[in-house]
């Protein structure tokens, strides 16, 4: 009796709210994984004899969970009720989790760094803690993909098991070439990471879109799209120099390439928030795939 | 998921049951909503879509009247029929809002419903793209999120929603969860018998991917008319694949941390 016009929605209204995080997020989504991934360089650098590297690695990582909270804090609709974060512990919320590995983590920067750069605290706590600092920065790195990933946004649900490994290797481009651009020696390790981090982003990116298929669209399309050839530039540019000043010794192409990826890794993060929003304001990624769902007549399974 | 931040289950589980069938667009839920809850206005402006200039469910919004307007073959003196629906939170039995919420602010009610503490809520924005349905917004000026609470300070004294109390043709349906349930499955086939097509229920089956509506609906076209989405699920249910694919990845940082100093140079 109704012809059914296809795709349907309710005057092309979104199905779901498109998040309402500010740009504070995705910079936190650099600057955390810049501090996680730096807590554990730093720490390797430490246990190679590499010192000149673990201390710009420490001051890299100790910035990075310094500014990270004021990020956090400063996207909150009530700033003032930071704390409340800290009212329960839930593993269904990555949020709460999050919240939780980087107050931790900042407590063990703050020694690990005071004790590199001021002197402060017995050598044997800032060793422990910076173990721990360096263990801890591993998930801090990679929490905030399954942060995204646990939304209805589609990109970013649908992209749960690639996410994560994007985000570990913009965290390692972040802190490879942060440490690469500020150590006058002994770069080498970091320039590696970087190059590590680039291919690792890039391959994990590329699995997951096409795994996607149409929900995948955001990412080239619009603003998002833009963003994704910006940081493929950047992020392969810079890779490719880093490689370059490996193979060749020169100092001014590292530095170079070190810039390129620290700028490509925060590019990175921004196109995928940016996907996200984009991807939730078109209700058809919404709608789509459920049609195809309900009409196969199976729910997706409960993982649980 | 089934978790904490659950009251003590001492009540029966209220719901509503919408059956859209009977909504004649007058907007008595909307109106009464708002008065009860003091919610404050919202900007109104002329949409385009046809009587509704509401657009959608949000922090000012806790019962949204929708109009559709279809062609049909059908021949009327119009040449289209109307669709109305007043839409509302689904107090999923498994609500994502309630999981994501890192706070401990969204919280499930002795009813079984699903609401904010608004002296907790700290503006975070989780839940608001964590809803399968776009129910949650952060209200401007204020920061914090808002949605239905299913009249919770209604229910504590026995009373009824205030829209479901308003509503002029019991179109909006408030009562026990099971009880609900039987009169949508009676109502839903009355309908088809008489050769209503596209008649069906939203959100009653217990088994769908939110583990019931306590919110559900009576339609008469496919959900995303409605702009409701035809399959959702809560994302906590893959939480197992997302929490593997963080720790794995966590795993995979650290290698790639170590696999950078191997054969590197000392200079």
């Amino acid at each position: 009796m109704v012809p059914a016009a296809e795709p349907r929605s309710y005057y092309g209204r979104p199905v779901i709210k498109e998040p309402i995080w500010t740009p504070e997020i995705p910079v936190y989504f650099f600057t955390g994984g810049l501090a996680g991934a730096s807590a554990g360089l730093a720490f390797v650098a430490r246990l190679s004899g590499r010192k000149k590297l673990a201390r710009v690695a420490t001051g890299n990582a100790f910035a990075g969970v310094a500014v990270s909270p004021l990020l956090l804090i400063s996207d909150l609709g009530v700033p003032k009720r930071f704390l409340n974060m800290l009212r329960v512990f839930k593993v269904t919320s990555p949020m709460s989790v999050g919240s939780w590995i980087i107050t931790v983590e900042g407590g063990l920067l703050v020694v690990t760094a005071a004790h590199e750069f001021l002197g402060w605290f017995p050598k044997p706590l800032a060793r422990l803690f910076e173990a721990i600092a360096a263990l801890l920065g591993m998930p801090l790195a990679t929490y905030t993909a399954a942060l995204i990933a646990n939304t209805s946004v589609p990109v970013w649900h649908e992209g749960r098991r690639e996410l994560a490994f994007a985000f570990a290797g913009g965290s390692a481009m972040a802190a490879g070439g942060a440490a690469a651009l500020l150590a006058s020696d002994q770069a080498s390790p970091a320039r590696r990471l970087a190059i590590i981090g680039a291919v690792t982003e890039g391959v994990a990116m590329e699995y997951s879109k096409r795994r996607m298929g149409m929900v995948a669209e955001p990412y080239s399309t619009g603003v998002a799209g833009k963003l994704e050839k910006a940081t493929m530039a950047f992020a392969g540019g810079g890779a490719a120099a880093l490689l370059a000043a490996e193979a060749g010794r020169s100092r001014g192409i590292g530095r170079l390439g070190s810039a390129l990826v620290l700028v490509g890794s925060m590019l990175g993060r921004w196109m995928v928030f940016t996907a996200g929003k984009q991807s939730a304001a078109a209700p058809q990624y919404t709608i789509e795939p459920q049609r195809e769902r309900r009409e196969k007549g199976t729910l997706p399974s409960s993982t649980a | 998921m089934r978790h904490g931040y659950t009251a003590e289950q001492t009540k029966p589980q209220m719901g509503f049951f919408t059956d859209t069938s009977l909504c004649i667009g007058c907007k008595a839920c909307e109106v009464a909503c708002k008065e009860w809850n003091q919610i404050p206005d919202s900007i109104q402006e002329l949409t385009g879509m046809s009587y509704d200039n509401t657009i959608d469910l949000g922090a000012n919004t806790w019962r949204h009247v929708q109009f559709i307007e279809q062609p049909t073959q059908i021949e009327t003196e119009a040449g289209f029929r109307w669709l109305m629906s007043s839409d509302v939170c689904k107090h999923c039995s498994e609500a994502a809002c309630l999981d994501v919420c890192p706070t401990g602010a969204l919280f499930r009610t002795e009813f079984d419903t699903v609401v904010v503490q608004e002296d907790i809520c700290n503006g975070c924005g989780y839940c608001v793209p964590a809803c399968p349905f776009g129910v949650l917004d952060q209200r401007e000026g204020d920061g914090r999120v808002w949605k239905c609470t299913l009249c919770y300070d209604r229910l504590k004294d026995d009373k009824e929603p205030a829209c479901a109390q308003a509503c002029p043709t019991n179109s909006i349906q408030f009562g026990e969860l099971g009880d609900l349930r039987e009169r949508a499955k009676v109502r839903v086939l009355e309908l088809q018998e008489r050769g209503v097509e596209g008649a069906q229920l939203y959100g009653a089956d217990p088994d769908d991917g939110v583990g019931g509506m306590h919110s559900f609906f009576l339609l008469l076209d496919e959900p995303e008319a409605y702009s409701l989405p035809p399959d959702p699920k809560v994302t906590t249910r893959d939480l197992p694949d997302t929490w593997g694919a963080a720790f794995a990845a966590a795993g995979a940082l650290a290698a790639g941390i170590v696999a950078s100093f191997i054969g590197a140079r000392r200079r």
